[in-house]
């Protein structure tokens, strides 16, 4: 369950409308689905009052929404969580949006839910879900009302959440959390730990289900190029359904590689997939290569920080040593 | 690459213009003997080897990749390997997280002296990938001859 309640955003953004700070709001409404909130811009307060919704289920990032937001006319108010705020300080960073025309509003977070953990732990049929102080009332057609406790059910992204703390704010509501000691490289390490024969099973049969659907890139907010390598008609890879194995691999390799050094760890990608390719574990991957071959390194940690890859010192290990470092069969 | 019943793998060079290739050269005007089945492409400098030239080698049939530059600090355009050498050292630790063998990829540096280290290193590197056999994880089959 949220701290910071719907309404208090509500009210939040209906002063800043009124007191002529910003002329529209990025945020939440309800989907097709109770759990499916989608973006929205509101420009109007009966707007915002009768259809903006915060709870469990609000897990989209806005940041990547500002580069298009801020060439519009006026101020955009925008609220982010703490794994939001690294995506809006490393777009920053790389000059994507005009920082004058956002409002920010930081927000606490206490974790996203995960509708496919939902499913598994209410079954088939849901019919309504309402957020409440103590989890989930779950409605579905067959049964009795359920109640889920959040925490069962919190994205994987939040159960190894790196960090509480919202780096990037005009305003905060509520307290700053702190970065967190996480777990988040337990899998990438295990992965690590496995034969090759075993990793190469494994990655064939998560990457085998890849649709290319494109969401983990058109979610992505570090993937913003207008003109995506994967759009090239030249490429042979362009918008399509993969047709060999070889192509599943390059989308995935390329697509990581590209926000190497970049990616904030948000998570999104792996949340959008609805294929549930376990995606951060790709990005993960070059998170812990960078940190371990050239020191920490957070990205969006902090505003006009040098991404690792644009970087160098005369003295990096070279390639044979960073395959070896990262290779069980000679641990 | 299967050349005329025997297995020869089919290995694909990048080198930079201004030392590998001249090694390469160097290797050649000396009479130094190395595979044949080593192509080489020449590149202004090894930081122009984008990773999707590598995964792209490897999809056209070949079963090993190496680059070649200028040693660190040497390079033409002043630092153009050091990015080379983050870059590679990233995506073949990737391909080696998924189960790539690693045996497949390499980076090294050659200078345009060092003819003797060109052909020493290819016959080394085609040997070892001769005994991987061939690239069957990030093959592309409709490439197939
Ligand atoms: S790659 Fe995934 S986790 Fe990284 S910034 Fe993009 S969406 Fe977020
Ligand atoms: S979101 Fe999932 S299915 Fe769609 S392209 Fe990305 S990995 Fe493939
Ligand atoms: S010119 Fe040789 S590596 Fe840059």
């Amino acid at each position: 369950m949220q701290k910071v309640t719907g309404e208090l955003l509500i009210n939040k953004a209906l002063e800043l409308l009124d007191n002529g700070t910003v002329n529209r709001v990025l945020g939440w409404k309800r989907g097709e689905f109770a759990y499916d909130m989608t973006p929205a811009v509101f420009a109007d307060a009966e707007e915002l009052k009768n259809n903006f919704v915060f709870n469990d289920f609000c897990g989209a990032n806005f940041s990547k929404y500002l580069i298009a937001e801020t060439r519009k006319e006026g101020k955009v108010l925008v609220f982010l969580k703490p794994c939001d705020s690294y995506s809006f300080n490393q777009l920053l960073t790389e000059h994507r949006f005009d920082r004058e025309k956002v409002y920010a509003v930081g927000i606490p977070c206490e974790g996203m839910v995960d509708i496919s953990k939902v499913k598994k732990a209410a079954g088939d049929g849901i019919l309504d879900i309402v957020c409440e102080n103590d989890g989930l009332v779950v409605k579905t057609l067959y049964d009795t009302d359920k109640v889920i406790d959040c925490k069962e059910v919190l994205a994987e992204r939040c159960v190894s959440c790196k960090s509480r703390k919202c780096v990037a704010y005009d305003e905060l509501l509520g307290e700053n959390g702190d970065v967190l000691d996480s777990s988040r490289f337990d899998e990438v390490e295990k992965l690590e730990k496995m034969t090759e024969d075993e990793r190469y099973a494994f990655w064939q049969n998560e990457l085998s289900r890849c649709i290319r659907c494109n969401a983990c890139r058109d979610v992505c907010p570090a993937c913003t190029c207008e003109k995506c390598v994967f759009d090239n008609p030249d490429s042979g890879v362009e918008n399509k359904a993969v047709s060999d194995s070889f192509e599943e691999k390059m989308f995935h390799i390329i697509r990581a590689f590209h926000v190497a050094g970049r990616c904030t760890d948000c998570g999104e990608c792996s949340r959008v997939c609805p294929q549930h390719i376990p995606l951060h574990l790709l990005n993960r991957k070059f998170i812990k290569d960078i940190n371990e071959f050239y020191g920490d390194y957070q990205a969006g940690a902090e505003v006009g920080s040098r991404a690792p890859l644009v970087n160098y010192t005369v003295d990096d290990l070279e390639p044979s040593e960073a395959v070896q470092k990262g290779d069980a069969d000679n641990a | 690459m299967q050349v005329k019943g025997e297995y020869k793998p089919l290995i694909v060079a990048f080198c930079c213009n201004w030392c590998s290739y001249a090694g390469a050269d160097l290797a050649g005007n000396n009479r130094l003997n190395y595979p044949d089945n080593v192509k080489i492409i020449k590149v202004p400098c090894s930081c122009r080897v984008n990773p999707m030239f590598v995964l792209r080698a490897f999809q056209r049939g070949a079963d090993g990749v190496i680059l070649c530059g200028c040693h660190p600090g040497d390079c033409h355009y002043t630092s153009g390997n050091y990015y080379t050498r983050r870059r590679m050292a990233l995506l073949f630790s990737m391909l080696n997280y998924l189960g790539i063998e690693k045996e497949r990829t390499r980076v090294e540096w050659v200078s345009a002296a060092e003819g003797a280290k060109f052909a020493a290193t290819m016959n080394e590197f085609t040997e070892a990938v001769a005994a991987l056999g061939e690239n069957k994880r990030l093959e592309d089959l409709r490439c197939k001859k």
